[in-house]
């Protein structure tokens, strides 16, 4: 019957979080790793990865833009989320996205942006005609005043801001951990280590998210990959994907170990319902299988071709497996009874509002959102694959 | 406009139907009903429920409940012998056309009415972005859907499952312990329709509730009370096995 097993409770028979709010930890999860890796750049002043610095500041902001729209699609009452904004509940952990995500969105991305961007635009505003002159003149905020000396400030602040973004992305998508963590009443999804994990797992998807984006775009270009660059972005993505990994193993040798009340049912859903999702799609294929494969590149000496083809398919398992993780998470959770007597089944829609036709055009929008923003601001300079490189800058 | 007796006689009844129209649309109030006077519960005697349904379908007739979605449900527990980690449970419909005839002998059964626990420490209220669910002061966890986003991250953090979207409305929706009855001074609809008296409205602030004799004298516990939630409803000769 509605394909449940066992006893569930009445009303918990339909999933309330559907593959909308699986999108969502996913997307910001890529904002965060994204912006993680291009404070390698400016904080950490790894100069082999800067031709991906502009780059993974734009992704960022694309993927930023679209992370609030799965939630309102899901609402209840979309027209009313302002509400957050205006009345927020001071002990719901929820009612802080409005402020984190705007902190994040303009105090940190926006404003690191223009003013990493700050010369090109007003440059660009004195070349360009039409309406693109009045857009990039509005870009310019007025500050039209690109002497070195001004540039020399725009570069310290921009450091500044770089620093205290690294605590925000953190904020960011720990937070969202926090959120399912902080839930009492469903143990698949009380941790305090949901945070951590979703902290390092977000770093793992949007590292490889764009160090798949450059090489992609530097192929589109025809240009050359800059190799050196997408070894130590690799070489990252490989120790961070081994911590994202000993959590999340923790957690479940934890679980395995404890076997506390809720064991057996969560056990039984792991080896049943969730099994393919979870056991298949994101530890064998998301997880060990990337793992491998970047500890091969670490350990032997293969040639570049190989290490190239290599990174492309472990950047695509890593999204899968990231993306099957917060599958994992959001729908597993809902899977089960809280009375651990019965299961459910997700039943997802096609062209509804939270069926698989929006959860795709939201998977899309970000890549056309950070087209038009690479048109509008080219992340690369004079044509080669470098873009500037802000770690060189003596002035930090 | 020339009104004579004879147009008067005739709008009389249009007057009355109009102005039954204008009450219905004002909001109810209790003029004599103080909050802080009151800190309401529920009493469930577990063995006086027969599953007969009737608290179901109260409910649902008095709060207009959307099908397949409940305020109130019924379960029935079947425990063999010693084997409480596994009861075997059913709730058909919520229990509101009542139970199956039992075919094994073997073991116990009974039955148990659930409904919001109108929590003291509710983490369906804590959750909530915006406040719309709420403690009042009489303690009555309420939702006002007027401003409720339908998020449903109450829903989630109930442990109990006793919250729903409202599939019409778009927002939560649970047992309000008939608010708009006990400030009237009326018992809930389910504790009005139950033939055996499982189910009693308690005031924990009337001193001559009989609640207080009753919690003295009786083996009593709240479901899942390792959640902390400060549940009010009180189950007597509550099964160990029951979730």
């Amino acid at each position: 019957m509605n394909g449940v097993e066992g006893f569930m409770y009445p009303n918990e028979i339909n999933l309330q979080w559907s593959v909308l709010i699986v999108l969502y930890p996913y997307i910001t999860g890529l904002v965060a790793g994204a912006f993680i890796l291009a404070s390698l750049v400016r904080v950490f002043r790894v100069h082999a990865v800067a031709p991906t610095y502009r780059l993974a500041l734009l992704t960022a902001l694309a993927f930023l833009i679209v992370a609030p729209l799965p939630l309102q699609l899901h609402l209840g009452h979309p027209e009313r989320s302002p509400e957050m904004y205006f009345t927020p509940h001071s002990t719901s952990a929820m009612a802080m996205f409005g402020y984190v995500y705007l902190w994040y969105l303009m105090a940190v991305l926006a404003f690191e942006i223009w003013l990493d961007y700050r010369k090109d635009i007003v440059l660009l505003s004195q070349s360009s005609t039409g309406w693109l002159k009045r857009l990039y003149s509005i870009m310019t905020l007025g500050s039209l005043n690109i002497s070195p000396e001004a540039l020399k400030i725009d570069d310290r602040v921009g450091w500044i801001v770089t620093v205290i973004g690294i605590p925000s992305a953190f904020l960011l998508h720990g937070y969202v951990g926090f959120i399912f963590g902080s839930i009492k009443a469903n143990p698949w999804w009380s941790s305090p280590l949901m945070p951590v994990v979703f902290i390092f797992s977000a770093m793992t998807s949007g590292v490889a998210a764009v160090m798949l984006i450059y090489m992609a775009a530097t192929k589109l270009r025809k240009l050359k990959i800059d190799i050196k660059c997408v070894d130590t972005i690799a070489m990252y993505l490989f120790y961070i994907f081994i911590i994202d990994f000993g959590l999340e193993m923790l957690d479940l040798i934890h679980r395995i170990y404890e076997a506390d009340e809720s064991f057996r049912s969560l056990n039984f859903m792991v080896h049943t319902r969730l099994y393919f999702s979870h056991i298949v799609v994101q530890i064998l294929m998301g997880t060990i299988t990337p793992i491998v494969l970047l500890a091969i590149t670490q350990l032997v000496k293969l040639p570049e071709y190989v290490r190239k083809r290599i990174y492309v398919i472990v950047g695509c398992l890593v999204q899968v497996g990231i993306f099957a993780m917060r599958w994992n998470v959001v729908i597993g959770g809902q899977l089960f009874s809280k009375s651990f007597l019965g299961y459910t089944t997700y039943k997802m829609g096609l062209v509804t509002r939270e069926g698989l036709a929006p959860a795709i055009i939201f998977a899309i929008l970000p890549f056309v959102i950070l087209y038009v923003l690479i048109k509008l601001l080219p992340p690369w300079e004079g044509g080669s694959h470098g873009a500037p490189d802000p770690a060189s800058n003596p002035v930090h | 406009m020339n009104l004579n007796r004879r147009h008067f006689l005739i709008m009389l009844p249009a007057a009355a139907i109009a102005w039954e129209h204008v009450l219905a649309g004002t909001p109810e109030n209790s003029p004599n009903y103080n909050t802080a006077d009151h800190w309401w519960g529920m009493l469930i005697d577990i063995p006086k429920c027969i599953g007969c349904g009737n608290c179901v379908r109260a409910c649902a007739a008095e709060n207009d409940v959307p099908d397949g979605h409940f305020r109130t449900w019924v379960e029935r527990y079947h425990v063999t012998d010693y084997d409480m980690v596994n009861p075997q449970v059913i709730s058909p419909d919520g229990g509101k056309e009542g139970f199956p005839v039992a075919e094994e002998d073997a073991g116990k059964y009974f039955f148990v009415p659930k409904l919001c626990n109108h929590c003291a420490d509710s983490p369906c209220t804590q959750v909530c972005p915006v406040g719309a669910t709420f403690v009042s002061p009489d303690g009555v966890v309420l939702i006002d859907q007027t401003y409720c986003l339908g998020c449903a991250y109450c829903v989630q953090a109930c442990p109990y499952g006793c919250r729903y979207i409202h599939p019409e409305k778009k927002v939560v929706d649970k047992c309000t312990l008939c608010y708009h009855r006990i400030t009237k001074g009326l018992t809930t609809a389910c504790c009005e329709n139950c033939p055996t008296g499982a189910r009693q409205l308690a005031d924990l602030k009337n001193p001559n509730d009989p609640i207080h004799e009753f919690l003295k004298t009786h083996h009593v516990q709240v479901l899942k009370p390792q959640m902390a939630t400060g549940a009010k409803v009180f189950y007597n000769e509550l099964d160990g096995s029951v979730r």
